[in-house]
């Protein structure tokens, strides 16, 4: 028997939130945390989460799981339970709807704040903007990301000021435009960068690297924003 | 809100490129002391040391930069801990009163250090 231990909080019915317990015999089978949470849910029809394409596409349902980000979808038991005990809560540091569904108000308007579309004023050729293969190449490793959320919700500096550092998310596709060679707005968007909070409250911990369920490298691309605006000021 | 006003260099750029230019003589300058005194010294050789000028300047620059460094990176954890954010006005009231002691400490270490060096 599983041990799993759930999030609950619903507020209109409670004054703060609890751990509920549950146990579920698994049969054995190295199933995905999502499988728990809907046999769970078929048991309690009120749990409450986010998922949608059930296959590490759609960015829907990361959660919390023994301590640490993932999507449940793509999560194997194997990957995440110890001691045959499995505790799954919200993402950290957003603020909870009930049980695990977070508001990701915070997330979006930080991800708005690096204008994440390409930006050529240029007369538009008759076909298409055309890349060579080498700069397109430079794209790989930014463009994957699905914005789930996990390494901006695992950022100490983004629990401390969600408001004002950019987080590793953003950031990533802050410098997927950066790098993107048909896009001409790039001092623009550093000017936009260069205040002590949006960038510069990166310490390079690396949790961010660590959770994403993409394996991209957002700490990486950060150091290529902190390059370009040390050059652009030197 | 927190602002970047009583941050050092007001952009993140300017305290980013102070801190590493500040650490960077920090440990020169203790590498120089250590060095010093590894090499062994007494009282005679030690003032003889810092009778010269050129020890005088190395040691305010070393100074000025410790005040710099600590400035800029208690500023970031006082950021990060006492804001509106996570405690209300009493956040800001909190951060700006440390900031004025912290401020007051590091000017004191600068003048005392001043005095040292030229006083005596
Ligand atoms: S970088 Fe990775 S962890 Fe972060 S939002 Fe994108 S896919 Fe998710
Ligand atoms: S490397 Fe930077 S963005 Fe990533 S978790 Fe650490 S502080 Fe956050
Ligand atoms: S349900 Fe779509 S990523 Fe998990």
């Amino acid at each position: 028997m599983l041990q799993v231990s759930i999030y609950r909080y619903n507020p209109e019915s409670d004054d703060k939130p609890y751990m509920q317990d549950f146990q579920l015999d698994t049969g054995g089978k190295d199933i995905m945390v999502l499988d728990v949470l809907e046999q769970l849910k078929a048991q309690d029809t009120t749990i409450s989460y986010r998922r949608s394409c059930r296959e590490g596409v759609c960015g829907s349902d990361g959660l919390n799981m023994n301590g640490k980000n993932g999507l449940a979808c793509i999560t194997p038991l194997s990957a995440t339970v110890k001691n045959n005990k499995l505790v799954i809560r919200p993402l950290p540091g957003l603020p909870v709807i009930r049980d695990l569904v977070v508001d990701m108000g915070m997330f979006y308007s930080q991800y708005e704040k690096v204008q994440p579309y390409l930006q050529n004023d240029t007369p538009a050729p008759a076909i298409e903007r055309l890349q060579s293969p080498e700069d397109r190449a430079k794209l790989d490793g930014l463009y994957e990301c699905i914005l789930c959320a996990c390494c901006s919700t695992s950022c100490p500096s983004f629990w401390w000021n969600p408001d004002r550092f950019i987080g590793p998310a953003g950031l990533l596709q802050s410098y997927r435009f950066l790098a993107d060679s048909r896009d001409t707005v790039t001092e623009e968007r550093l000017a936009k960068l260069d205040d002590p909070f949006s960038v510069f409250r990166c310490h390079g911990i690396q949790n961010c690297v660590n959770v994403c369920p993409k394996g991209l490298n957002p700490t990486r691309a950060i150091g290529h924003i902190r390059n370009m605006l040390v050059a652009r000021a030197t | 809100m927190v602002t970047a006003a009583t941050s050092y260099g007001r952009s993140g750029v300017a305290d980013w490129i102070a801190q590493r230019v500040s650490g960077i003589i920090l440990l020169a300058y203790f590498l120089f002391i250590g060095y010093v005194l590894l090499s062994g010294v007494d009282y005679a050789s030690w003032k003889a040391l810092f009778a010269q000028t050129w020890v005088k300047i190395f040691s305010l620059m070393a100074v000025l930069s410790l005040a710099a460094h600590a400035w800029i990176g208690l500023w970031s954890v006082l950021t990060d801990y006492l804001t509106e954010r996570m405690m209300g006005t009493t956040g800001n009231v909190l951060r700006l009163v440390l900031q004025v002691l912290i401020g007051i400490t590091l000017f004191v270490y600068v003048v005392w250090t001043v005095q040292i060096l030229w006083g005596y």
